[in-house]
């Protein structure tokens, strides 16, 4: 079965022609397979934005194709616009587009876009909201008198509703207190479960990003710097501070541990891994 | 996209007209749309248009991107010259069909009229593009400053062009997020009745209005705490000086105006 996603030698330049052209991304190559979450890691300016929004055939490729299950999204104009359906995608600060009269009406609007039935519609609004932890009391309100984190979710639940094979975030958890972050995340998670879809998040979090993906793709000036598991990216965490990223708390304390002459392994990224290395280091016996 | 609307954008530079005084330029454009609207015949044109040549090889702005700023105007063009070419009443009559009569003086006019739009409009676009928006504010505010005498808010009134300036492209740019974010969940802004397309706006507006507003009120705010008072007392940065080029320069427009005004008694 060919990837649910394949990007092949893409490239854009913004602004051609005016004294404002740059190319925000060049010749890139990978491939997303089915039922992956992925994480896309880079600094401010390094294309990630640019990149994703050629994934759902927002943008079109100065040169270069894209692939949603070995067609190219570009092959005719009503494809694109099926694709939108099939790759569903969050901006960065979603709760900004909100638009209805209603929070029932707003996440509806996908799904009736997609000339769906009124029945369906009904099952993908609620689904979507019980996905994302809109409770039923709150669809018949306006979408403007809920609070930051309540909107974001509206405006990820309007995305969901449309059942996406591959669902992209750009920083879902952005300006989010931490209670809020973690549910935010762990609802991704169900959705991916749920309807075994694949994910992809943009995120400048890096603890979020090591505890939850199978894969991360490191971005640097318009390049894909590395691609692998965050286990083998983040061993080389001297070189992803050199591009300006941090790494997970905790193995920068594995590193300095290290340097320090203790014999644990630094390519620990989450907390329960940092437990089991201590635990290992002490021969297995008593909590630390 | 929306992106490459160019109105009112600012290429920087370091050429003769952009270090020209903001008043000076202002002035100039002044003069040179009376010039325009002085013009009478080809000769008259010619030398005005000449002028606009000069203007722009100076400020060494590529032609491309004066006529791309002209798209948006193409409609309001070819709607003035098909309606001088066929009300225009005239002796020398050059096909006559269906009742509609095309003489010889409504091509002439018609010509006239649609250069004179976008001579006026080249002209314009000149000043914006090599002026910033601060400079020509800041120029505006000189320039009117004898309206204070008589209690205009004349600071307060070059502060909201300013802003509205500068929040220009910020909003050209959410606008392009806010689309893009409606279409990746399938809205249509391409096809349907222009009834269809108007209701397709309502929610690229909507979330653009209420960030609008947003924005206002957190300016508002900002400049509230860094104690923003208004124009009394407030001095400058960079203040603005006539040099020897703004002499040069006005003295041209004078010229400019003073021949044209020659020309249009001789009736040419």
């Amino acid at each position: 079965m060919a990837p649910i996603l394949e990007v092949k030698d893409l490239s854009h330049i913004y602004s051609v022609g005016t004294p404002f052209q740059h190319a925000a991304i060049e010749h890139l190559n990978f491939s997303v397979e089915r039922g992956e979450f992925m994480g896309i890691i880079g600094h401010t300016g390094s294309g990630k934005s640019t990149l994703i929004q050629h994934l759902n055939g927002l943008l079109k490729p100065t040169e270069g194709s894209v692939y949603f299950d070995g067609q190219d999204i570009w092959k005719d104009k009503a494809f694109t616009h099926s694709i939108r359906f099939r790759v569903g995608l969050v901006f960065q600060y979603p709760e900004y587009q909100l638009f209805e009269e209603t929070v029932y009406k707003d996440i509806a609007f996908g799904p009736k876009n997609m000339k769906l039935d009124s029945r369906e519609i009904d099952r993908r609004v609620r689904e979507a909201a019980a996905f994302v932890g809109v409770p039923e009391s709150q669809l018949e309100k306006s979408p403007f008198d809920l609070s930051g984190g309540q909107k974001r979710r509206v405006a990820i639940a309007g995305v969901i509703a449309m059942e996406p094979d591959v669902l992209i975030l750009d920083e879902p958890t952005a300006g989010l207190d931490p209670e809020g972050r973690e549910s935010i995340l762990s609802n991704i998670r169900d959705y991916q479960k749920a309807k075994n879809a694949t994910i992809i998040m943009v995120s400048h979090a890096m603890e979020d990003v090591a505890r939850l993906t199978d894969r991360l793709l490191v971005m640097d000036h318009g390049g894909i710097r590395m691609d692998g598991e965050p286990r083998e990216v983040f061993r080389h965490a001297w070189e992803l501070q050199q591009i300006g990223l941090s790494i997970p708390q905790v193995t920068r304390v594995f590193l300095r541990l290290r340097e320090l002459g203790v014999p644990v392994d630094s390519s620990v990224y989450t907390l329960e891994q940092g437990v089991q290395e201590l635990r290992r280091l002490k021969g297995g016996q008593g909590t630390c | 996209m929306l992106k490459d609307i160019t109105l009112g954008q600012y290429f920087p530079g370091k050429t003769v007209v952009h270090r020209l005084d903001p008043r000076t330029k202002l002035l100039m454009t002044i003069l040179y749309i009376v010039a325009l609207f002085l013009a009478k015949g080809w000769i008259a044109y010619g030398v005005v248009f000449a002028f606009l040549v000069m203007s722009i090889a100076l400020s060494k702005i590529k032609p491309k991107a004066i006529l791309r700023g002209m798209k948006p105007v193409v409609i309001i063009v070819v709607f003035t010259a098909v309606l001088n070419l066929f009300y225009t009443s005239g002796t020398h009559v050059i096909v006559k069909f269906w009742g509609i009569t095309i003489t010889w003086e409504g091509v002439e006019t018609a010509l006239f009229m649609v250069s004179r739009i976008l001579m006026l409009i080249s002209g314009t676009f000149l000043l914006t593009y090599t002026t910033s928006p601060i400079a020509l504010t800041d120029g505006l505010e000189s320039l009117l400053g004898p309206l204070k005498k008589i209690h205009m808010p004349v600071h307060e009134l070059s502060m909201m062009m300013c802003i509205a300036l500068r929040f220009i492209p910020t909003l050209i740019e959410e606008t392009d997020k806010i689309m893009s974010a409606q279409k990746a969940r399938g809205a249509d802004f391409e096809t349907g009745s222009i009834v269809q397309r108007a209701k397709a706006l309502v929610p690229i507006l909507v979330p653009l209005f209420i960030s609008a507003f947003r924005r206002a009120d957190e300016l508002a705010t900002a400049m509230e705490c860094r104690c923003y008072q208004g124009g009394n007392g407030r001095t400058k940065m960079k203040s603005l000086h006539y040099g020897v080029r703004d002499m040069v320069t006005l003295l041209l427009g004078a010229v400019l105006v003073a021949g044209m005004i020659l020309l249009r008694s001789f009736g040419i």
